[in-house]
């Protein structure tokens, strides 16, 4: 049978081109890889070079013709024992004015297929899921005063115990007890096979642990601070966050990235982050931000179960602060879902991490004035829980957010689209957002403190959306 | 080699309990030097018409993969294997098929066929249908068989090599007993996470033999312009991994030499460098204009170099008749045929395909 030779697009973007040269002649034999001939493009001269073997038959596109749409056909080639003398153009002669009625041609195809499946090709609405409560504590139940690093780390000791895929790596995770001491007393009790000490190589091991989580594992991986994790943002986002979407949901990738994020003390500009807004932007990644020690534990021992990747956003200031924690044997709480940590009626406050301690201060100064803030901790970055925060604008009609990280595509930001988008209604005043000054970290410790959120500007801004 | 007696420095004391240093034999040219004994695998014939025939599978399917992009039928970018083909089927044709697994970059047709996964659904996942090994949400360079535990395809330059490591860390850790065979370019062979993962794989003797595919180009950048070492069997040598330098364009030492380094990773000793020196006859991606080397150039390695044709002078040595040969070519081409024409019709994924996957469970 005859080869149709047609007009190839040497581009992702090419629609047509011009025949520079051909470089065979009719009765030529020709094979694989041979130039047939040269075809410009508005970008470069490229050379069409021949796939089959075989005799070539007719030219049916004379060299010189502009213009020549992609899937034109402009040569035929005889096959092994056909008469190239006798190898006929295909029924409609095939030239380059008249376009758009050669059958393959694929802006033609594409054309078709747009317009016939217009109305079918509108996505259908993303699906909402609803988030799952709070599990109720048992009347009875004692609660026990625990650091978030203790905290912190019996999750982690509860899951290795519950699942023996779970392990742990990092710098310092083993010998040195954690540079924060957050995995400390891992190693005595599961050895150094389950308890990794990484070399400072974090691209390298933030790479290792996630394939790890492709091959079965379920990685706990610590970065030392969440600064750098910078050097390995490419795993996260593009090897852990894609994978399972990428694969039609076939490759799973079930690890958490944790450790400490946002600003420390007095540690400068490199070394003091909130990163929360970036991996919240992406889709595929599960963002954690607790702030008590009972949505660290909760949490942590939530997403190293998770079938998906988490990013467990924590924070050195908060490390040592203690908070009751109920004592249950297997302490899981939801993710993806807000806590109202503080009820009231004026107006909401919404934040998540180091930044729910100073909303919790501000609500206790605004109470002193008469003002009846209720606090949200949103715990969970992504995905946000929007239920309750326009819950509580329907309640407060007025929401301030409190982050500490900067104000630009912030958190703050997404809450304020959210409330422009669905509770428009409800507010009575602007939504306004309290966030760290916009430039980097400085280390002088007048400016830093004047860099940072605290209580008195939240105090300041809602009284603002309270016009008071 | 003769090595030069120098004082050595105070051991630390994790060499002093026993550190990678601390071991005197390791040589890194042993299995080289095991390798040169045997270059040639001694197939059986049912063997040689096995890797003929997968050879050929990839050489056609790879050049059908070509014609449908040039219709317009397969989008975005699309890299071919053509002339790297007795790499993926020398090495691949040694692994334990139960227990080792396998990742490599974005070129990734050649490796996917080699396990014998149906052209069909490789060829839909290039033309982006419902009935594509991911989907259609993958492409050309995201495609993923667990079942095979083949675990892609990456786009990123690099990034599967760290990724690995993790699978071999795996390995090691459920200890069954498997390796991973990790394959990368010369050009990802400048990133610097491969020698992160060097560090790591070494110092926990981890079970993965690391695969550099020299085809001699990164993109448009011949190895000369982009390499200080352009040796690359020698690159695991600061991390004390041996090395071995391989003609990837002959299956039969391509298998010879996985004999080896496989057997060192399966015995416990850590991972092995191999640099398989190949070709590329066709430009980086499709829409490379190829300005960077000559056609004279191409077309040598492809008159006396070609694996496919090189196997088909053994064969045909050994008493297989020309006829024999086409019956096969003949076969291969009307299996490409019916891949070709059923990822053209077969139906785009559903529109609500675009919200599944993101994630696993729900929130």
């Amino acid at each position: 049978m005859a080869i149709e030779l047609k007009m190839p697009a040497l581009s992702p973007t090419m629609e047509e081109g011009t025949i520079a040269k051909w470089l065979v002649k009719e009765g030529d034999t020709v094979s694989s890889g041979d130039i047939l001939a040269e075809i410009e493009t508005d970008k470069a001269t490229m050379e069409f070079e021949s796939i089959d073997e075989g005799t070539v038959g007719k030219i049916l596109v004379p060299e010189g013709t502009e213009n020549v749409k992609v899937g034109t056909v402009i040569a035929m080639l005889a096959g092994e024992g056909e008469d190239a003398s006798e190898v006929e153009a295909p029924a409609e002669a095939a030239t380059s004015d008249e376009e758009d009625q050669q059958p393959d041609s694929p802006a033609t195809a594409g054309d078709q297929e747009k317009s016939g499946d217009e109305k079918e090709a509108i996505a259908p609405g993303k699906p909402k899921s609803e988030p799952k409560s709070d599990p109720a504590i048992p009347d009875g139940t004692n609660m026990a005063t625990v650091t978030v690093r203790e905290a912190l780390r019996d999750a982690m000791a509860e899951e290795m115990r519950r699942d023996e895929r779970v392990f742990v790596m990092g710098e310092e995770v083993a010998e040195y007890q954690g540079a924060y001491k957050v995995t400390q007393g891992l190693l005595d009790e599961f050895g150094p096979k389950r308890v990794i000490d990484t070399p400072i190589t974090e691209y390298g091991f933030a790479g290792i642990g996630t394939g790890a989580a492709m091959g079965g594992l379920r990685p706990i991986v610590e970065f030392m601070t969440f600064n750098f994790a910078m050097q390995a943002i490419d795993h996260i986002v593009n090897s852990a966050a894609k994978t399972n979407y990428m694969s039609g949901g076939q490759m799973r990738c079930p690890v958490v990235f944790r450790g400490p994020n946002g600003a420390a003390s007095r540690v400068g500009a490199q070394h003091s982050q909130n990163y929360g807004p970036w991996y919240a932007s992406v889709p595929g990644l599960i963002v954690i931000a607790p702030y008590d020690s009972s949505d660290a534990k909760g949490l942590l021992k939530a997403a190293i179960r998770s079938e998906d990747p988490v990013v467990f956003l924590e924070n050195e200031l908060v490390y040592g602060r203690s908070f009751e924690l109920p004592e249950l044997d297997d302490h899981v709480l939801p993710i993806g879902k807000a806590r109202i940590v503080r009820e009231g009626s004026n107006v909401t406050i919404v934040s998540y991490s180091i930044g729910v301690g100073f909303a919790l201060q501000a609500a206790e100064k605004l109470a002193e004035e008469g003002i009846d803030a209720e606090v949200i901790d949103l715990r969970t970055l992504r995905p946000l829980d929007s239920q309750t925060i326009l819950e509580s604008l329907a309640k407060t009609n007025r929401l301030v957010v409190a982050e500490e990280g900067w104000p630009t595509c912030s958190i703050a930001s997404e809450v304020i689209a959210i409330c422009m988008e669905e509770g428009f209604d409800h507010l009575d005043a602007p939504v306004l957002r309290v966030c760290n000054e916009d430039v980097p970290l400085p280390y002088a410790a007048n400016l830093e403190k004047m860099a940072l959120i605290d209580a008195p500007r939240i105090v300041e801004a809602v009284k603002k959306v309270c016009y008071v | 080699m003769a090595r030069t007696a120098k004082t050595r420095k105070t051991p630390a004391k994790s060499q002093q309990q026993g550190g990678p240093s601390d071991d005197p034999d390791f040589a890194l040219h042993s299995l080289q030097e095991a390798f040169e004994k045997a270059k040639t695998y001694d197939a059986s014939e049912d063997e040689m018409m096995a890797f003929y025939r997968q050879m050929l599978l990839i050489r056609r399917f790879e050049e059908r993969a070509g014609q449908l992009y040039g219709l317009g039928l397969i989008g975005g970018f699309c890299h071919l294997y053509i002339g790297q083909e007795a790499v993926a089927i020398g090495l691949q044709s040694a692994l334990d098929n139960d227990k080792d697994s396998v990742i490599t970059g974005y070129r990734d047709h050649g490796h996917m066929l080699a396990y014998g996964i149906d052209p069909k659904v490789i060829m839909a996942e290039l033309t982006g249908r419902q009935a594509g090994i991911s989907k259609g949400k993958g492409g050309s360079m995201h495609m993923f068989s667990t079942e095979h535990k083949f675990y892609g395809g990456h786009g990123i330059v690099g990034a599967q090599v760290a990724l690995g490591g993790g699978l071999a860390l795996a390995h090691k850790y459920n200890e069954d007993g498997g390796l991973c065979l990790a394959y990368f370019g010369d050009g990802a062979a400048n990133q610097g996470q491969v020698y992160e993962t060097f560090n790591m794989a070494s110092l926990w003797k981890l079970p993965i033999v690391f695969v550099i595919e020299n085809n001699q180009y990164a993109m448009g950048t011949s190895t000369a312009r982009s390499s200080a070492e352009t040796e690359f069997h020698r690159r695991g040598t600061a991390f004390r991994i041996p090395g071995m330098d391989v003609n990837g364009m002959d299956v039969l030492e391509v298998r010879a030499a996985a004999e080896v380094a496989f057997k060192h990773v399966r015995e416990g000793k850590g991972p092995v460098l191999m640099e398989l020196n190949t070709y590329r006859y066709r430009g980086h991606s499709m829409s490379d204009p190829a300005k960077y080397r000559t056609r004279e150039e191409v077309q040598d390695v492809r008159e006396h170099k070609d694996p496919i044709e090189g196997l088909k002078k053994v064969l045909v040595e050994k008493g297989k008749s020309e006829d024999d040969l086409k019956a096969i070519d003949k076969e291969i081409r009307k299996i490409v045929s019916e891949a070709a024409d059923f990822s053209e019709n077969s139906p785009e994924p559903e529109a609500g395909e675009l919200y599944t996957d993101v994630l696993v469970e729900e929130y």
